[in-house]
């Protein structure tokens, strides 16, 4: 019988798995042992695993992942929670010009897991920068984003076992969604986009948390025999561009959704690759669904208004398909 | 690995405190020596265009790194700063493939991929000079988290300067280190001047060390231009660390000769200021006069390990430029010797 966990507990187990096959791996974030995380995400581990391996740190964000940089080159496999992917800001030099640094210019692994929640969801400007594009683009990281809890398991397994730094993100609204996931042996290579729901009409593009509002869209718009072939990057860095490039040959029209905004974001990424490699399927030119270019508001009403919905994504797809 | 190299040879730790043997002695001076001719030439040979990017000369600081490298063992962290040459060459990487990574050359200590700025030895665990104020610091704060987690008898050294004392990712490694009582040495090479700008214009409080101990470790201050006391205050440090004392503080006193990098007008001192620390604070100068004075040095040993330093930077210079430019492909491998 299948386990059914939250995308949440799927991280947890996941991480729980690797660390009790691998002593050489723990983690550091504020709230830790206790709390387990601001999302519970590793709830029970201070007390599974003891606080060595799991460890309360300051809110002293350069710190963790100075700490997180020298363990990783000295024999250690860190997990830094940074809780919001927003903190980051506080140790950017960490992260982009010393763990992805080391493996280019000295040929030293750095196994350093960064987690954080990322996305668009309540809480304002401050926690909710949508910021994985920069990641993804800096030379020397991975960056994974999945979607439901089974991707989710099967990621964390192999972000563990990297030797190179991977900023592991996990989306806000998704905390609580439940799903079945995989066992201790299931494991899901990173640069391995997903199709999650086939389709020859049109091509849609996406990852973490707009998959389902996606595959939503899908359903409605098969019911007037339209089918859209939804792909979950699962990673953006590596980037799967075969599957989404051989799909937008088959299709010959795609859009890409996606809450980073569309200038620099990754839907920029998407759209300058399909057009490199399938400009001569295209059909149509490329629609790119993402919040605006300004910061995130508060209010629940000021928040619908940016996001991308299934409404949106549905119109969008049944324009494109009508281009002669 | 040339011979002329100042690595140590073994991982035992360095001798007794108190009275290190004139062979030892004259080791430190002769380490000293080359530090700087390597320094004042690689000054002329960025003048001369074979040094892409130039460097940050430790010139007149070499007794903080000497003093305090000789401290420790070659299983410990050494983690450094923009100006870290001195660091490495104390730390025994090799003067030939650090002086062919400056000249950006294929046998460089990365293949020309790193520079001055970025030398890395993990084989000596030199875990690097570093671009970035404040961020050498944190590296060996992370590696001595390792060493107490893999229960290690090791310490990691972590060098920033005045500058970097006024960066907040200094203290928060320092805070960390104290909270986990971790192994780790914090050695702050006050030289006075962050770039241009001096101590006086850019700190409050008291002092550097004094800011260290509201931390609630210890914090000394040495005379960074007596190899001897930075040597002491160092392995003090070191044996706290070991005994699960957790971290200290060593706020060095020193002085740099030349600007901050190659081709700085230094307009913001005065030339006199730095005659006068040559002069009266020279770190070589005084070790050579005490080891005279002491009759553990003569003249004609002194002119021995001059010669040997102008020899083997002469040599590394050679080896420097012969060693052919990387090719271009080099540029999107990674250093190949993952290890």
């Amino acid at each position: 019988m299948p386990t059914v966990l939250t995308y949440s507990q799927a991280y947890r187990e996941g991480v729980a798995e690797e660390m009790a096959a691998n002593e050489k791996i723990f983690i550091m974030g504020t709230d830790i042992v206790l709390r387990g995380g601001h999302f519970a995400q590793v709830f029970g581990l201070g007390e599974q695993f003891g606080a060595s391996r799991v460890r309360d740190v300051p809110i002293s964000e350069a710190a963790m992942l100075a700490a997180g940089v020298g363990s990783a080159v000295c024999g250690m496999r860190p997990i830094v929670d940074l809780n919001f992917l927003d903190f980051s800001f506080g140790g950017m030099d960490e992260i982009c010009n010393q763990a992805a640094k080391m493996s280019y210019m000295f040929g030293i692994q750095v196994p350093l897991l960064i987690r954080a929640t990322n996305g668009i969801a309540l809480g304002g400007a401050q926690h909710n920068n949508v910021i994985e594009s920069w990641f993804a683009e800096l030379p020397g990281l991975n960056v994974v984003t999945p979607s439901n809890p089974a991707d989710v398991k099967g990621l964390i397994k192999s972000s563990l076992r990297m030797n190179d730094p991977v900023l592991f993100l996990m989306h806000k609204a998704l905390s609580g969604l439940r799903g079945n996931v995989g066992g201790p042996d299931d494991v899901i290579p990173l640069g391995h986009a997903n199709i999650s729901r086939s389709g020859d009409d049109v091509t849609i593009v996406t990852y973490g948390v707009n998959v389902a509002k996606c595959l939503e869209a899908a359903e409605r718009l098969a019911a007037d025999g339209i089918e859209a072939e939804v792909i979950d990057l699962r990673t953006l860095y590596p980037l799967d561009r075969e599957t989404v490039v051989e799909s937008v040959r088959k299709t010959g029209r795609a859009m890409m959704v996606d809450e980073s905004a569309a200038y620099g974001g990754v839907s920029a990424e998407i759209v300058a690759s399909m057009q490199e490699a399938a400009f001569d399927y295209l059909d149509a030119a490329v629609v790119r669904i993402t919040a605006p270019h300004a910061p995130v508001p508060n209010s629940p009403a000021l928040l619908s208004a940016i996001l991308p919905n299934s409404a949106a994504i549905e119109a969008a797809a049944r324009k494109l398909v009508e281009v002669a | 690995m040339s011979t002329s190299d100042l690595a140590e040879e073994s991982s035992v730790a360095a001798p007794s405190a108190m009275a290190p043997p004139p062979e030892v002695l004259r080791e430190w001076l002769g380490a000293m020596l080359t530090i700087r001719r390597f320094e004042t030439e690689c000054v002329r040979l960025s003048f001369a265009g074979k040094i892409p990017g130039g460097i940050h000369s430790s010139e007149g600081q070499e007794g903080v790194a000497v003093g305090s490298i000789r401290a420790l063992t070659r299983d410990d962290v050494v983690s450094g700063t923009h100006r870290s040459h001195h660091h490495a060459l104390a730390k025994g990487l090799s003067l030939r493939v650090v002086m062919a990574e400056l000249f950006g050359r294929d046998d460089g200590l990365s293949g020309g991929r790193g520079g001055s700025m970025h030398l890395v030895d993990r084989s000596l665990n030199f875990l690097g000079s570093n671009g970035i104020v404040g961020a050498g610091l944190g590296i060996a704060m992370g590696a001595s988290l390792a060493m107490q987690m893999q229960q290690q008898p090791f310490v990691a050294v972590g060098y920033f300067g005045d500058g970097g004392a006024n960066n907040g990712r200094v203290w928060e490694s320092i805070n960390m280190a104290a909270i986990w009582k971790l192994p780790l040495i914090a050695i702050c090479e006050n030289n006075l001047y962050a770039v241009e700008t001096h101590i006086s214009n850019s700190m409050a409080g008291e002092s550097i060390a004094a800011r260290a101990s509201g931390f609630g470790l210890p914090a000394v201050t040495v005379d960074g231009q007596d190899v001897v006391a930075v040597y002491q205050a160092t392995r003090e440090a070191r044996e706290r660390a070991i005994a699960g004392e957790g971290p200290t503080f060593i706020e060095a006193q020193t002085y740099r000769y030349e600007g901050h990098n190659v081709g700085d007008v230094q307009n913001y001192r005065e030339k006199d200021e730095v005659a006068q620390w040559r002069a009266e604070r020279d770190p070589i100068a005084r070790m050579r006069k005490r080891l005279v004075d002491d009759a553990m040095l003569d003249d004609a040993q002194y002119a021995a390990l001059e010669v040997a330093a102008e020899e083997s930077v002469a040599d590394a210079i050679a080896y420097a430029d012969a060693s052919p430019w990387p090719t271009g492909a080099d540029a999107l491998t990674t250093y190949p010797t993952n290890v």
